[in-house]
């Protein structure tokens, strides 16, 4: 008797999941599925924070997408890469395969989501990159879109700042080898540099770490000895500001330049006072609003989180409203649809400035150069392309 | 390579290798009493790291009340960790156990990630471990100064601990034979708590000493000086207290060396320390200072 009842439990509590099952699937037809595809664990952290903090506050704000007359509803499915490039193809692939999203939004750090492109293009599900500034990253896959300028503008703007403002002869390299992105735009810093002072050799040394690596004594102290006029470190926020808290240790007294990854908190707290007058480039400063919705962005971010927002929080709010815009005006989930509607879009007003894509799917947006002063990123300048 | 330099090179591979000798006596301690590896080890580095951020910038204790109280919690840590993971399979196959210290690493940074979050912390400044000190060109921080005194003082009290003091005769007694140490009327129980107790102490120590001179911590920055540290205590013969120290110091200075002779080969760094340890396993698998064992059939 009790091995019967069992089986009846056994069943009825089956049929219950499965009806369960059921009413969620019906239910999901109105629901229109985004993939966050960030860093959430692991060195690239923060980032991947920050720019989940824009999505949800664009979330907040902008709980629906109308097609067809009919209000649907966005749910965020928010997967972990955990800076890992092979964490980072898995990640891609449970968006793709088992949570079936609409369009993925992220990642923070290229070589992420480099490692994730060509899956999102396999499954033809369109994606924004937020803040993965390195080219290849968009190069070759149509589903790939970006809402934040790339590398070679970056490098030759920072290149530059180094040539003219610091007024820098030579410089040293440190790059985080292990990074796809560290690695490219310390190249387009070295090409555009070496144009500028018309000097093959005004690169004196590139020095190598690995994504991770917390000594850096053994590179810094072969700078020493080089005498450079400027140190260009793009990387990783916290093993930057190691390595420039570790120089000025060593007694190296050289600028530091560096790019958009610097402008997290964590580079500050991390590097203390060690930091002050490091220069990086960044996407977007408080203060110097470029559309109407920037204000928006950033009233609603101060309400909504109590702080001014900081680093990359902005694209990640550009990069869901972005998708609002081209799935309304897809008029469906046709994934085809979707990425044509992404790629014709023009002068879209994004928080962080106004976006129309070029042949590779990369927007020409202009660049703001900021520096710790008083432990905080003070802007300095626009650069436009 | 100029003078300056290679002196600043030499204080640079020994402050780092005092690093890495004091993480791995912890380690190999454990393993010459319990023969387990203690792949937990790491992560018991980190909890002493962050026990003491809290301590200092949540309870607002000063630094050398932080420094005490987050010690003796990884130490109670420790003792937890053993009497949960690894007590009830103390005669189970050796394999079980490790698999269980796996099992805790992974469960302990995962808990870490959960409980701490993800996003990096940094560690306060400290000013009298924060400072440079400069001898002529030569310049470190001031905590390079404190941690190779500590090693070496953490390397002569548990030398004099296990070999001149009535619980280290115990411990001597559990790591040769358990079952008859227990016949002897050895609390074998509270020796291993002991053992596991001042292993994580050690840990913890490491993992503050790391914190001061490298001041960020995340759930996961125990796992490579974990590593290093096992292949420090390897490379000088497991359960070698005094091989520990050795082996600490020679991963510091070889990781130091590689890149200030070979440049083009920094990426490579953490590949040469594991090619190291295979090459120690397959050449002389006791390591420089361990005794070789006839394996009783």
């Amino acid at each position: 008797m009790r091995r019967i009842l069992s089986i009846v439990a056994v069943l009825a509590a089956l049929f219950l999941v499965f009806g369960c099952a059921k009413g969620e699937a019906k239910a999901a037809a109105d629901i229109v599925k985004f993939g966050v595809f960030e860093p959430l664990t692991g060195a690239n952290a923060a980032g991947g924070a920050e720019e989940l903090d824009g999505i949800r506050l664009a979330q907040s704000l902008y709980p629906t997408v109308t097609m067809g007359g009919k209000e649907y509803k966005i749910e965020l499915v928010i997967t972990d890469n955990k800076s890992d490039k092979v964490e980072a193809a898995n990640a891609g692939q449970r968006l793709v395969d088992s949570d079936k999203v609409n369009i993925v939004l992220g990642s923070w750090g290229s070589g992420l989501s480099m490692a994730a492109g060509p899956i999102f293009k396999d499954a033809k599900v369109p994606a924004i990159g937020l803040s993965c500034t390195n080219p290849l990253v968009t190069r070759d896959n149509d589903f790939y879109f970006r809402v934040c300028f790339i590398d070679p503008f970056q490098g030759t703007v920072m290149a530059n700042y180094a040539y003219k403002e610091v007024k820098a002869r030579t410089a040293v390299i440190v790059r985080e080898v292990s990074n796809d992105y560290s690695v490219g735009l310390a190249k387009f810093f070295t090409d555009s540099f070496k144009a500028l002072t018309g000097n093959q050799n005004s690169i004196l040394a590139e020095l190598n770490y690995n994504t991770g690596d917390q000594d850096f004594s053994a590179q810094l102290t072969q700078i020493k000895s080089l005498k450079p006029d400027v140190i260009f470190a793009p990387g990783n926020y916290t093993e930057s500001a190691l390595v420039i808290k570790q120089a000025r240790e060593l007694g190296i007294t050289v600028p530091f330049l560096g790019g958009d990854t610097w402008e997290i908190a964590e580079f500050i707290n991390v590097g203390k006072e060690a930091v002050e007058g490091a220069v990086m480039s960044a996407f977007f400063d408080n203060d110097a609003p470029i559309t109407p919705m920037s204000k928006v962005f950033v009233a609603e971010y101060q309400k909504k989180y109590g702080k001014l927002p900081s680093g990359t929080a902005v694209l990640g709010f550009d990069g869901y409203i972005l998708a609002i815009d081209a799935i309304q005006r897809a008029g469906s989930l046709d994934p085809i649809k979707i990425r044509d509607a992404i790629a014709a879009t023009k002068n879209f007003a994004g928080a962080a400035g106004y976006i129309t894509f070029d042949a590779n799917g990369d927007p020409i947006k202009s660049a703001v150069i900021k520096q710790v002063v008083g432990g905080k990123f003070i802007y300095k300048t626009t650069v436009n392309p | 390579m100029d003078l300056p330099t290679f002196f600043q090179q030499l204080v640079n591979a020994l402050s780092l290798g005092s690093l890495y000798a004091l993480i791995a006596i912890g380690y190999t301690m454990v393993y010459g009493i319990l023969r387990l590896i203690n792949f937990a080890h790491g992560d018991v580095f980190m909890l002493g790291a962050y026990f003491a951020f809290y301590a200092i910038t949540a309870l607002l204790m000063p630094w050398w009340i932080g420094f005490i109280v987050a010690l003796s919690l990884t130490a109670l840590f420790g003792i937890a960790l053993e009497r949960v993971a690894y007590r009830p399979l103390r005669d189970s196959p050796r394999l079980s156990v490790m698999i269980s210290a796996i099992g805790a690493s992974f469960l302990i940074e995962n808990l870490g990630i959960v409980i701490f979050g993800g996003r990096p912390k940094s560690f306060p400044s400290i000013p009298l471990f924060d400072t440079v000190v400069r001898f002529g060109p030569v310049s470190m921080l001031s905590v390079s100064l404190f941690i190779p005194v500590i090693t070496i003082g953490s390397l002569i009290a548990l030398t004099l601990i296990v070999n001149h003091t009535k619980t280290g005769l115990a411990m001597r007694a559990v790591s040769t034979d358990v079952d008859a140490a227990r016949l002897m009327a050895v609390d074998v129980n509270k020796i291993v708590a002991f053992t596991f107790g001042v292993g994580s102490l050690l840990a913890g120590l490491g993992g503050i000493m790391w914190t001061m001179k490298y001041p960020q911590l995340n759930p996961l920055m125990g796992i490579m000086p974990g590593l290093k540290c096992f292949i420090a205590a390897v490379i000088g013969g497991i359960g070698n207290i005094g091989g520990a120290v050795l082996g600490g110091f020679l991963l510091g200075i070889i990781e130091i060396l590689i890149v200030a002779f070979l440049p083009a080969l920094t990426g490579y760094r953490d590949a040469f320390a594991f090619v190291l340890l295979i090459v120690v396993l397959l050449v002389k698998p006791t390591g420089l200072l361990g005794k070789s064992q006839t394996v009783k059939v």
